[in-house]
């Protein structure tokens, strides 16, 4: 008999018994889906991140007080006791630094509001003080008027560069360049708007303005920590530069030999790295749960089987007398148990990649589509899987489920004795 | 000429718990193509463990069973699996059509584990439930059909294969008597066109529609014999 004829014997007692069908489904949708959603939500935050995070120029590192992020109460206490990087240390370091292409300095202060005219912003602008190199260690493109100048910078003046969520706001027309708007109570002067690079983590890319850091230093005040921006000159040059700033600046901030550093490093790829570390452990436990689940899935699929079987004892019988061999009826029955978690295995993966993206929606970032076969989100030791292969593998697996679920009620199917299936009412 | 159906000296013992329980003692028949043969006996006779053999359902335990000219004592599952599907044509009493299905797929089952292609076999199908008279009927599930629909519709499953033997265990059992008369008329016609019929009845009128009636008592044979005023059914279906 041939696997077509299967396939429709198949869907056919799945439309006819559509509530046990459907549970069925469920169950094993439920499994692929939750680690599908996982995957998806977690590869759309990966893509968040480095896209995120690439707002660093190439061969860029930071140096800050505090490390990107930490997690427990403990390494809070640790760090605070840290003194602040002033802005003397962070100007004798950039004085020092010549080996490195721009070394920029950065303060930020954040939920502002900027006005032109009557039109104002949310209270949620982010203000940065750069300085001259700032621009070009965050890796920003002025697309409209100029960056301001080294005299600016010295000077504090009050000029400005804005974000271009902030030019989509107050300038929905006209050209901002040479206007003055409102930052805080302050007047700056536009010289220039930056480009618009889209959303990111907390969506605040485009929705600051830039002040000279001698400005944003006399309006918010000395006692804070500065940012330090490093970009060597090419890839080569890179852990040269980075070590060498780390020598500079426990000389700067006279840490005694043999003390651990008391400011952290990071660039884009050990924020990428902190990332897969912290999220290696909830997609670990994502395909655990889900392999839980679908381990589940399946004795519901054998339990159904099997119902299935003693329902139809009469039909197998009909059918071995028709002149059904054993292995039309083993495979008939194993086509249908592997039908049902295939598609239960297509909604999962349905459902999972829907709600997985509805993070991206959220975050304004890319979409997983689960045809995407270039960016990997799960990574194991041994293998990365992008979506495509993740999905792929689960409807492998899910087929696996079928067949070893499937095999005990229809090799029961397949040696009922066709007398004694007749007779069964 | 080679019969049908050689049946020399078979024997068939079921082990129930620690007890043997001879269903078939010691049971010789010979069958000729288009005989149309009633196969009679109380219940507890062997007549049904007679009919399984025949069926290829079964194989006795001893004795030789061959069908065509083949040992069929010898076969295993798979063999006597084709056996069923391609020489054999069941008619039981209670139908047994698939529910699920409509008349036309019933009666091309037999067809799908003959491998059949599917035009082929659809059309096949056709033909024999127009042979039954059912063109009307054929997307009709077995619970929209009539008892004496849903017999014809069995017979077309049982035709649509050509087979050697037709087997009707019981036909009537379940149906009214003016239907069970148009059911019979239609197996005189088959016979006229034919078929080799084996009817399994404990009915005396039923079996009085066939040609030779065998008597089964005990698990053995008592009577044998050609009958000799033959019911022919004044209505035919």
């Amino acid at each position: 008999m041939q696997l077509q004829e299967s396939i429709g014997m198949a869907l056919n007692s799945i439309r006819v018994n559509k509530l046990r069908s459907v549970l069925t489904l469920l169950g094993i949708g439920v499994g692929v889906f939750s680690i599908i959603g996982v995957m998806t939500a977690m590869g759309v935050l990966q893509n968040a991140i480095e896209s995120g995070v690439s707002s660093l120029g190439a061969n860029t590192f930071q140096i800050q007080k505090y490390p990107q992020n930490f997690f427990s109460d403990r390494d809070r206490r640790r760090y605070r006791n840290r003194k602040d990087i002033s802005y003397d240390q962070a100007a004798l370091f950039y004085e020092r630094m010549k080996l490195a292409k721009f070394v920029g300095l950065e303060v930020w202060e954040g939920g502002k509001v900027a006005e032109y005219r009557n039109i104002k912003t949310n209270p949620s602008v982010g203000v940065a003080g750069e300085s001259i190199d700032g621009i070009a260690t965050n890796n920003w493109n002025i697309v409209n008027g100029r960056s301001y100048t080294n005299q600016e910078v010295q000077s504090a003046s009050n000029v400005v560069v804005i974000g271009s969520d902030v030019v989509k706001k107050l300038f929905p027309m006209g050209n901002p360049i040479g206007e003055l708007i409102r930052v805080d109570g302050d007047q700056y002067k536009v010289v220039g708007t930056l480009e618009d690079k889209g959303g990111m983590l907390g969506g605040n890319q485009g929705n600051m303005v830039i002040l000279p850091i001698t400005t944003h230093m006399n309006k918010y005040g000395k006692e804070r920590s500065v940012n330090i921006m490093v970009t060597a000159r090419d890839q080569k040059s890179y852990n040269d530069v980075l070590e060498f700033s780390r020598g500079v600046l426990r000389v700067i901030r006279q840490v005694p030999p043999g003390q651990p550093d008391d400011f952290e490093f990071f660039s884009n790829d050990t924020v990428i790295a902190q990332f897969n570390d912290t999220t290696f452990m909830i997609k670990i436990g994502a395909v655990g749960i889900a392999c839980i689940a679908l381990l589940a899935a399946g004795i519901g699929i054998m339990n159904i089987m099997l119902v299935s079987v003693t329902e139809r004892t009469k039909e197998i019988g009909i059918r071995k007398a028709l002149g059904a061999t054993k292995f039309n009826v083993l495979s008939q029955f194993l086509t249908e148990s592997v039908i049902f978690s295939q598609i239960g295995g297509v909604i999962g993966i349905v459902t999972g990649s829907i709600m997985g993206n509805i993070v991206s929606l959220l975050l304004e970032s890319p979409p997983v589509y689960p045809w995407n076969n270039s960016v990997a989100i799960l990574q194991t030791p041994f293998l990365d899987f992008t979506a495509l292969q993740m999905n792929i593998t689960a409807l492998i697996f899910c087929s696996l489920i079928g067949i070893v679920f499937g095999v005990y009620p229809a090799w029961k199917a397949a040696n009922l004795d066709p007398i004694e299936a007749l007779r069964f009412e | 000429m080679q019969p049908v159906i050689n049946i020399k000296n078979i024997k068939k013992t079921y082990i129930m718990g620690m007890v043997e329980v001879n269903a078939l003692v010691d049971v010789t028949i010979q069958i000729q193509k288009n005989e149309y043969v009633a196969i009679m006996g109380p219940s507890g006779s062997g007549k049904s463990t007679l009919m399984n053999v025949i069926g290829c359902l079964d194989t006795p335990t001893s004795g030789l069973y061959e069908f065509n000219g083949v040992n069929v004592g010898d076969m295993n599952d798979n063999e006597l699996a084709k056996i069923r599907n391609r020489d054999i044509g069941f008619v039981f009493q209670t139908f047994n059509l698939l529910a699920r299905s409509d008349a036309l797929h019933n009666v091309e089952l037999p067809l799908i584990y003959s491998g059949m292609k599917k035009a082929d076999r659809k059309a096949r199908a056709e033909e024999a439930l127009g042979h039954v008279r059912l063109e009307d009927r054929m997307h009709h599930k077995p619970n929209e059909l009539s008892g004496g629909q849903r017999q014809r519709v069995a017979i077309a499953r049982a035709l649509v294969t050509n087979p050697s033997i037709i087997l009707a265990d019981e036909p009537t059992g379940n149906l009214d008597s003016k239907t069970g008369v148009e059911i019979m008329g239609l197996f005189n016609d088959l016979h006229a066109q034919g078929n080799t019929i084996i009817l399994v009845t404990h009915e005396e009128d039923i079996a009085r529609h066939a040609h030779r009636i065998i008597r089964v008592r005990d698990g053995l044979i008592e009577n044998d014999h050609i009958v000799e005023n033959r019911v022919l059914p004044g209505i035919h279906s």
